[in-house]
């Protein structure tokens, strides 16, 4: 998801004020941030403190964790940073989630709190850091007390203070009262990179027992005494409506509760989730039918490519590109065509809701609680504060789990409220519903012409994207849709670090019934595409290198030019390949992250497509988890591969025609190659994102290698289409 | 009422007789280790042991249950399930971890009846368990570092 509220590459945010205040009950320190966070948009000051860290008299140390956990690392991200600053042994700390708070706990780069667009650990590098450092002092100062040794003279380290000189040392547990009476001055000096023991080190994950010992608790997981399952039929047309339904058979379905309309469809409670699948089987309902999307994909598809025959909106023009191609003797065209994407988590979506005593609590893998709380707030008719939400880990999202309605809880929380009887209630998602469920990447069409010039580099190129608006009627349509631009549907084209003298850029943005959403790294899902497999038409077209033609290109562009150079060197760029092998490149910025790679293919005897080898070099800023960012990236290729290799949603006269993982399949471990990622060392000195960035460039790599093997060209995605066979 | 045996323990039921073990399981009994991820044998993270067979408990029925030993991931101490924890753990494989409930299932189960899987048997092993975060790569090699703690 896109840094919402960002101006570009403000990824290093920096509080103008700030004052942490240290306070002590039952022996635990509490480290806060009072009274105000101040950065770019989000100048709301907070009129409470916000907790960041709690160090217990057991050394126990609690990081507060204001970005949840999806499986990117976050928790361990956000911890690294406190103990690195702290001085922590890792041993001893642990994460906990921040309640549903925009006040103390917003993403300062939104106003709002969520995470999102690869954001985590840019957005709390900084106050993670000071805090950290808040703790830091106070215990140096109370311990210099206790040993009557200048602060100088003393060093927090593995969770101590120690005084080298006299070999004497504190634990941080014995000094938490006495540091809570310490006075932390407004400027506090940070650790110097130089001395840093953890960042850029091994560090076990924080998530990694409990994942692995089933006790790791996700939303589906929570039980409350007297809770009910419960599941809605929605209408399988987009835009449809309720008509009408009956659920006589459905609730003489052994296990079912109730039956109850809702803004959504029809919901049927049960005593466990399969008889409330069971019953919603049973249900007889009519749909209303007259305002939805009824067409198939290929009349959908068409009337983007109609629409991409025109010029769009003005995105970026430098140049004269029309003329320019007008009197060129070659030009390379092509029309791109992308599908519907369903991210389909592991975990399809899931949340459990239960009014009770004048609140409402909520537990889900809450990825917008800002908005989740204001939905949840509107629909009981409680005060916000009176809305609780309980973050637990959420089974992937790729963007889902974050929408601009808050979707599914909102779902939980009105099968509660109608229900208005105090029972909590558990809203469960299947597979189908996912899969059907809309909230799509959007289809994109992207016509494109371009000519070399008589150097061989681009000279002129035309781009018109055809796509629906993700961002417009959400509450971040204000911020980011300038003059009718939606930010999301142009960038890594609009953008492009490419120099291309003359460039003319525009959008159609089409209204769609079908619901859009961001998906895993958002536009750059299909620009990054487009702009990589045209950049090596291009260096064909120039007769050079795809990768020497890219570092020429970009040599303006540090980061951009030390990838590529990684990717030289640790990549087997350029030496011989057998028999129907091939490789390819490509290179995107995104998050304000640089990743490239190079894959290399193979085909069999049949004619069967495998994907062997990707070496990744990643510029992501400062790397505080290499094991994370590592994990990432091979995360990245294998969500951009599938998608890429096979994935797509079709609609059947409106109805979509796949159903769940057999017909939606993404890549399984027989088909994974082996990923070598590298991390550039970076000239940013703070993290940039990592969940997101790796996901452009992989499938225009990719591709590019299949050109290179088959000489065809492949703008029409999946690759399935064109008739790809994968072993 | 059904009664089945479960990690070693006799326990009744009051669901439908068609009622999937994976909700037995889940919503009845309280075990949540083990997951949903499709209902249609497609994922692998409902994994169980029946009989000490891997099995999709979102395909084994209640009324099938009965006379067979079931086994979840909460039951589970034998030395391939320890060592493949472990080996897990060191190589910090998960990432959402909704999955890995039934990786290491099915992980521990290749252990068992193949002391030293190659890549090739842990493809196919594992074929079933689709991981959405893509942590395939550290599975497989998370498989072997399991089988060399097997030996030592
Ligand atoms: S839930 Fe049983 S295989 Fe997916
Ligand atoms: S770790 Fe997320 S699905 Fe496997």
């Amino acid at each position: 998801m896109k840094n919402l509220f960002a101006p570009k590459n403000s990824a290093q945010p920096q509080p103008t004020r700030r004052q942490f205040i240290l306070s002590a009950a039952a022996g635990v320190l509490t480290v806060s941030l009072a009274p105000s966070i101040v950065s770019g948009a989000a100048k709301a000051a907070s009129p409470y403190a916000a907790d960041f860290l709690e160090v217990a008299a057991d050394g126990t140390i609690t990081v507060i964790a204001k970005h949840f956990e999806m499986g990117q690392g976050t928790t361990t991200g956000l911890a690294t940073i406190v103990a690195e600053e702290l001085g922590a042994d890792w041993n001893n700390v642990m994460v906990r989630w921040a309640p549903a708070d925009v006040k103390r706990y917003q993403n300062i780069f939104w106003g709002a709190q969520g995470t999102g667009g690869s954001s985590a650990m840019a957005n709390s590098y900084m106050q993670l850091r000071q805090a950290g450092a808040a703790a830091r002092y106070a215990f140096l100062e109370a311990a210099s007390k206790r040993l009557g040794a200048s602060s100088a003279e003393l060093v927090a380290e593995d969770s101590m203070v120690k005084h080298k000189p006299s070999g004497k040392s504190i634990s941080f547990g014995d000094l938490t009262t006495d540091a809570a009476g310490v006075k932390v001055p407004e400027q506090l000096p940070l650790k110097d990179s130089k001395s840093f023991k953890l960042f850029g080190k091994h560090i076990a994950r924080q998530d990694s027992d409990a994942k692995t010992d089933g006790s790791a608790i996700f939303a589906q997981d929570v039980k409350l005494p007297g809770m009910l399952k419960a599941v809605i039929a929605r209408s399988p047309y987009f835009g449809g409506t309720l008509k009408s339904f009956d659920a006589t058979e459905a609730l003489k379905v052994q296990g079912v509760v109730k039956v109850i309309e809702t803004s959504r469809g029809v919901a049927v409670l049960a005593k466990d989730t399969w008889a409330a699948m069971q019953g919603r089987e049973m249900l007889d309902i009519q749909w209303n039918t007259s305002g939805a999307e009824l067409r198939s994909s290929p009349e959908i598809m068409d009337a983007y490519l109609k629409v991409a025959e025109t010029k769009g909106t003005k995105v970026r023009q430098e140049g004269n590109a029309a003329t320019k191609l007008a009197e060129a003797n070659d030009r390379i065209e092509a029309t791109y065509q992308f599908p519907f994407l369903a991210h389909a988590p592991m975990e399809a979506l899931n949340a459990v809701a239960h009014i009770h005593d004048g609140m409402c609590e909520i537990w889900a893998g809450s990825q917008f609680p800002t908005i989740e709380q204001a939905t949840a707030a509107a629909i009981t008719g409680l005060p916000l504060e009176k809305v609780e939400i309980h973050t637990v880990y959420a089974g992937g999202s790729f963007g889902r789990r974050a929408t601009p309605n808050a979707d599914y809880i909102a779902e939980a929380v009105e099968i509660a409220h109608r229900l208005g009887d105090s029972t909590p209630v558990h809203l469960v998602w299947s597979r189908e519903d996912d899969i059907r469920g809309g909230r799509y990447r959007p289809v994109a069409v992207h016509k494109v012409s371009a000519s070399v010039g008589a150097d061989g580099m681009p000279e002129a190129w035309e781009h018109t994207i055809v796509t629906q608006s993700i961002l417009k009627g959400t509450p971040f349509e204000p911020v980011l849709v300038k003059d009718g631009i939606d930010s999301t549907s142009v960038e890594g084209v609009g953008d492009t670090p490419y120099p291309i003298p003359n460039l003319d850029v525009s959008l159609h943005s089409i209204e769609s019934k079908v619901p859009g959403l961001w998906w895993r790294s958002v536009g750059h899902t299909h620009t990054g595409y487009v702009m990589e497999t045209m950049i090596d038409a291009c260096a064909k077209k120039a007769g050079v290198d795809a990768l020497d033609y890219r570092i020429k290109l970009l040599k303006g562009h540090k980061r951009h030019s030390d990838v590529l150079a990684e990717l030289k060197a640790k990549s087997r760029w350029g030496k011989p390949l057998g028999k129907n092998k091939a490789r390819g490149v490509a290179v995107h910025e995104s998050f304000g992250t640089v990743v490239g790679h190079v894959v290399e293919i193979s085909r069999d005897s049949d004619g069967y497509i495998s994907i062997d080898h990707v070496t990744s070099a990643v510029d992501c800023g400062l790397a505080v988890n290499p094991d994370v960012i590592e994990a990432q990236v091979q995360s990245s290729v294998v969500y951009g591969l599938s998608a890429v290799m096979q994935l797509q949603i079709t609609l059947d006269e409106g109805l979509v025609e796949q159903d769940n993982f057999p017909s939606y399949e993404p890549m399984r471990i027989s088909q994974m190659p082996e990923v070598e990622v590298h991390i550039v060392k970076s000239s940013v000195p703070t993290p940039t994102g990592i969940g997101e960035p790796g996901v452009p460039p992989i499938g225009p790599a990719f591709v590019n290698a299949l050109t290179n093997l088959t000489g065809e060209t492949y703008t029409k995605l999946p690759l399935a289409e064109h008739g790809v066979d994968f072993a | 009422m059904a009664s089945i045996k479960l990690n070693g323990q006799r326990v009744s039921v009051d669901a439908a007789p068609d009622t999937p073990l994976l909700w037995v399981i889940r919503d009845h009994l309280n075990l949540t280790g083990t997951k949903f991820g499709c209902g249609v044998a497609s994922c692998g993270a409902c994994t169980i042991l029946v009989d000490g067979e891997p099995m999709r408990s979102c395909q084994f029925r209640l009324e099938d249950a009965e006379g067979v030993e079931i086994s979840t991931i909460e039951g589970q101490e034998d030395s391939a399930f320890k060592n493949v924890q472990a080996a897990w753990r060191e190589l910090d494989v998960v990432q959402c971890g909704y999955c890995q409930s039934g990786q290491v299932m099915a992980a521990a189960a290749l252990i068992r009846s193949n002391p030293k899987p190659t890549d090739e048997d842990i493809d196919e092993a594992l074929n079933g368990n689709l991981c959405r975060c893509g942590t395939y790569q550290r599975i497989r090699a998370a498989v072997h570092l399991a089988a060399e703690k097997m030996e030592a």
